[in-house]
């Protein structure tokens, strides 16, 4: 088997990902056709209930903030060649960890200093979830893969342990911590907005947005323009030559492996700082593991991830609205035109590139020989 | 399609075959005729597109236009397996070969031709016991792969072409991976090959190797072809004037070494595996400023894990070594960083997997073991535009090609990219700089430059510790030569002592003792 042709930069980062959704969305529009439904009727829906509806913008970037977080933090990895599939865990334990600093201090601090720290706090929590198994990788050889599979499934028994004892507010029956004070809210964008005499519709976007936005630029200049980047991307490339080189690879490992994990704990401030008020169960819904269908789809690149979760963030908004209106399609229903997009784009993603890559060869040659002709 | 009456048979016949990689024209209008029954020698420099004419003769790339006849067919080559069902066999320059199966089931593997394993191999057995018989084949078929030699895994290669009944054998640089030994049996194979009918197509950018053993020779440059010679009438010299396009020097400008202070001394290293095996065995040696230390040996004989050790990149086990003021020893081992910054440079023996990053672009790998950002650029953060400036410089002064600082490493050809190494590490103006292979599959004009760089650096005061295989460049460019065979020093020849005969046999190990000369090895020389 020879190795896909290859194609130019331009079609292999803006084309393939545009093919690899169409073509899902071909498939699905075959499937509600199927059930019944006019496929192009229930697309409509879609993109009104993820754009265009009172709210539902917000509601689209909301969802793209956790896939923000959650697709940097693969994408970092990545770089290094690691594969962390722990992003649901490490984001699980962000949540623990801006729980606990915000039910400590949201009656001591003003949510000046009681926001940040718990950010740091959540990130920190995500960041040593990452960095253990980073830590038995490199030093023990244990598989990533394998190890941050399973501490995810460490954060959620840990997670229902606490929430269902110590952390649990007295006197109520549901497995969450009591409601944080107002210091600890990160503001709703349609409030700042509202504030400036811009009508804007609620919805739960709030700062996290703006912090996710940034957290893009941090990976872009960490990765591309710092030399832990250079050594970063080193390690993901060649081993043999980062050793050469004198990096210490096992160090770069852990410390990718943190910051990694970090990223992905940052996304439980979105859900826990943002909306929620309080660490609830199972808050991550998912969103970690989605992750890595962004960090596919985006090239790994913070770009492509904002792009990428403006997709998956319209699809589950949109998706919600679709469930609204047809009473055939149900929520079963966008899952499944959900997990075709990440078939299509995460398992499948190299499908078209070979018959692509013909037909480019194909239209250059052709044009070429024009231009031979009238040469 | 006939042939004229008065030629010989063709094996293969291509005609007019193009080829291009996006903008890179790899093959262009190539013609090639290859007697049946000869061994016919392609030679080219890096990048001529050698490989790709041949990867195009076994399927693994089409042309975008030309026509390929095979024993006088025109054929369409659209698979390996279009070639395998007409009788081409390749063996790649990197083998093919399952590590953790035995010789037979290698052989086997993918003609088994029927669902039990047990009587395939039965078959496979008692053909590949003709074959070998028929060919001087000799491999026990029933010892693991990854336990042979080389050069023994080179002949199952070529077993498994002819069992799938290979009448034409193509060899992409078959001797990149053998010492000299293996290489004259290799030849003896070859011999033996064409004796029984079979065409040999041998892809190779040296020399010698065409000379020594080829009917016909045809050269490439630059994606296309530029003579077909008969191998009898032509020279190496005319050979190497068609391949580059101008003159070239094979000897070096070298004149009287003036060595200075020591800038390193070994003590009695050691490096010993878990388990247990010597590796090296109580290297003492000294490097003086202004002096070339060439290391012969064949491969294998711990050379590499010298340079490992003295690079900083494994710890010795026993022993210790001295730059500067530093004492390395097991118990206070350093590390490549370290060692760079006692101005200790390290040109790797194998490039592609540790000297550049071939995803990276030329300015990153310019800058790879010096990019912690101690000393002169210091700092959290890097700049691409002051790395491209920087690269821009280098590749102007090492005249590196293309001079494009952005493109990927992986793009440039292997002189350039041995370039590229070349340039960072002597850029750091090092004190000693340890040198793998520093010409291991680069073309004959950039090894003139390379040689042409080291002499200078020497000039300049730096030791230079030389390992290469290449004999011819071992005694070109060095003051002194030190031999290793297994594990071990044996013996010093100054540059004058040296001649291949005696390298030779004191790199088989054999009459070491008798070979030793005045100039003793260790410390005190």
């Amino acid at each position: 088997m020879t190795p896909p042709p290859a194609l130019p930069r331009w079609a292999d980062v803006g084309l393939i990902p545009l093919i690899n959704v169409l073509a899902a969305l071909v498939v699905s529009g075959i499937v509600v056709a199927v059930i019944g439904e006019n496929p192009f009727e229930a697309m409509m829906v879609m993109i009104k209930g993820a754009f265009v509806y009172k709210g539902s913008l917000g509601y689209t970037l909301y969802y793209a903030t956790n896939f923000i977080f959650t697709g940097l933090a693969v994408a970092v990895a990545f770089h290094a060649m690691l594969f962390n599939i722990g992003g649901e865990g490490q984001a699980y334990l962000g949540g623990l960890g801006a729980g606990l600093t915000c039910l400590m201090f949201d009656s001591m601090f003003p949510a000046l200093i009681l926001v940040p720290l718990a950010i740091m706090a959540s990130a920190s929590f995500g960041a040593v979830w990452g960095a253990i198994p980073g830590y038995l990788q490199a030093k023990r050889g244990s598989h990533i893969v394998i190890t941050t599979i399973m501490f995810n499934f460490l954060a959620a028994s840990i997670m229902v342990w606490l929430l269902a004892g110590r952390l649990k507010a007295p006197g109520q029956m549901s497995p969450e911590t009591r409601s944080f004070s107002a210091n600890a809210e990160l503001p709703f964008i349609h409030d700042i907005v509202n504030a400036f005499g811009v009508e804007m519709a609620r919805s739960p976007l709030n700062l996290s947005f703006v912090v996710a936005l940034l957290a893009c630029v941090g990976v872009w200049v960490l990765i591309w323009r710092s030399r832990l980047g250079y050594a970063i991307r080193a390690t993901g490339h060649s081993t043999g030559a980062a050793e050469y080189a004198g990096i210490p690879v096992s160090t770069i490992i852990i410390i990718t492996m943190a910051i990694s994990g970090g990223l992905a704990g940052m996304m439980a401030i979105n859900e826990i700082l943002g909306v929620q008020h309080r660490t609830i169960l199972g808050f991550t819904s998912g969103y970690g593991f989605t992750g890595i269908a962004v960090a596919l789809m985006g090239r790994n690149h913070p770009i492509g991830i904002i792009l990428a979760s403006l997709l998956f963030g319209a699809l589950y908004q949109g998706g919600a609205e679709l469930d609204f209106e047809f009473s055939t399609i149900t929520r079963e229903m966008v899952l499944l035109i959900q997990g075709l997009i990440i078939l299509f784009s995460g398992g499948l993603a190299f499908m078209f590139n070979r018959p692509l890559a013909h037909l480019l060869g194909l239209l250059l040659a052709a044009r070429s020989a024009k231009g031979g002709q009238n040469g | 399609m006939a042939n004229g009456d008065s030629t010989p048979p063709l094996a293969i016949e291509l005609s007019a075959i193009n080829k291009s990689f996006g903008d890179v024209h790899a093959n262009m209008d190539v013609n090639l005729k290859v007697v049946s029954g000869h061994i016919h020698g392609i030679i080219g420099e890096n990048g001529a597109g050698k490989s790709t004419l041949v990867s195009i003769l076994y399927g693994f790339y089409a042309a975008d236009s030309g026509l390929i006849s095979i024993n006088g067919q025109t054929t369409m080559i659209r698979h390996s397996a279009d070639a395998i069902a007409r009788g081409i066999g390749m063996v790649h320059q990197h083998f093919m070969l399952v590590p953790n199966f035995t010789v037979l089931e290698n052989v086997m593997l993918g003609h088994e031709g029927s669902l039990s394993v047990e009587a395939s191999a039965q078959k496979a057995r008692s053909a590949l016991n003709k074959l070998s018989e028929d060919f001087g084949l000799a491999v026990d078929p029933d010892i693991i792969v990854e336990n042979l030699p080389v050069g023994l895994q080179q002949r199952v290669e070529i077993l498994k072409a002819l069992f799938r009944g290979a009448e034409i054998l193509i060899l992409d640089e078959p001797t990149g991976v053998l010492t000299p030994q293996e290489t004259e049996q290799l030849f003896e194979i070859l011999h033996a090959l064409r004796e029984e009918g079979v065409t040999i197509l041998l892809i190779t950018h040296k020399l010698k190797e065409i000379m020594a053993i080829t009917d016909d020779v045809s050269v490439m440059r630059g994606g296309k072809m530029v003579a077909h010679l008969e191998t009898a009438r032509t020279s190496p010299a005319e050979l190497a004037e068609l391949m580059v396009g101008r003159k070239v020097l094979l000897e070096v400008d070298h004149t009287q070494a003036k060595p200075g202070v020591p800038v390193m001394q070994a003590q009695n290293l050691c490096l010993t595996t878990a388990n247990g095996i010597d590796q090296l065995k109580d290297i003492s040696l000294t490097l003086r400023e202004g002096e070339i230390v060439g290391v012969a040996g064949v491969s294998g004989n711990g050379q590499s894990e010298l340079l490992d050790v003295l690079s900083g990149i494994t710890a010795p086990t026993d022993g210790s070594f001295r730059v500067g003021t530093s004492e390395i020893t097991a118990q206070q081992p350093s590390d490549p960083a370290q060692l760079r910054s006692l101005g200790v440079a390290h040109v790797p023996e194998d490039r592609h997997k540790c000297g550049i990053i071939l995803p990276f672009s030329a300015a990153e790998s310019m800058i790879l073991g010096y990019s912690s950002g101690d000393g002169q650029n210091g700092g959290w953060w890097l700049s691409p535009s002051e790395l491209e400036t920087n690269c821009a410089d280098r590749m102007q002064d090492f005249d590196i090609r293309p001079p494009l600082p952005k493109l990927a490493s992986a793009n440039f050809s292997g002189g350039n990219q041995q370039k590229i190494v070349l340039a960072r590490e002597i850029s750091t103006q090092p004190k000693l700089l340890l040198v793998g292979q520093p010409t291991r599959g680069v073309d004959i004009g950039a090894i003139e430059f390379i040689h042409k760089q080291l002499i200078a650096l020497r000039n300049k005061g730096c030791a230079i510790l030389l390992v290469s295989v290449e004999l011819d460049e071992i005694m070109s460019l060095s003051d002194r030569i030190l031999v290793m065979n297994n594990g071990q020093m044996v013996g010093e020849l100054t540059r004058d002592e040296a001649d291949e005969q005696r390298l030779g046999l004191m790199m088989a190990g054999i009459g070491a003792d008798d070979v030793v000369t005045a100039s003793q090895m260790g410390a005190k020389s």
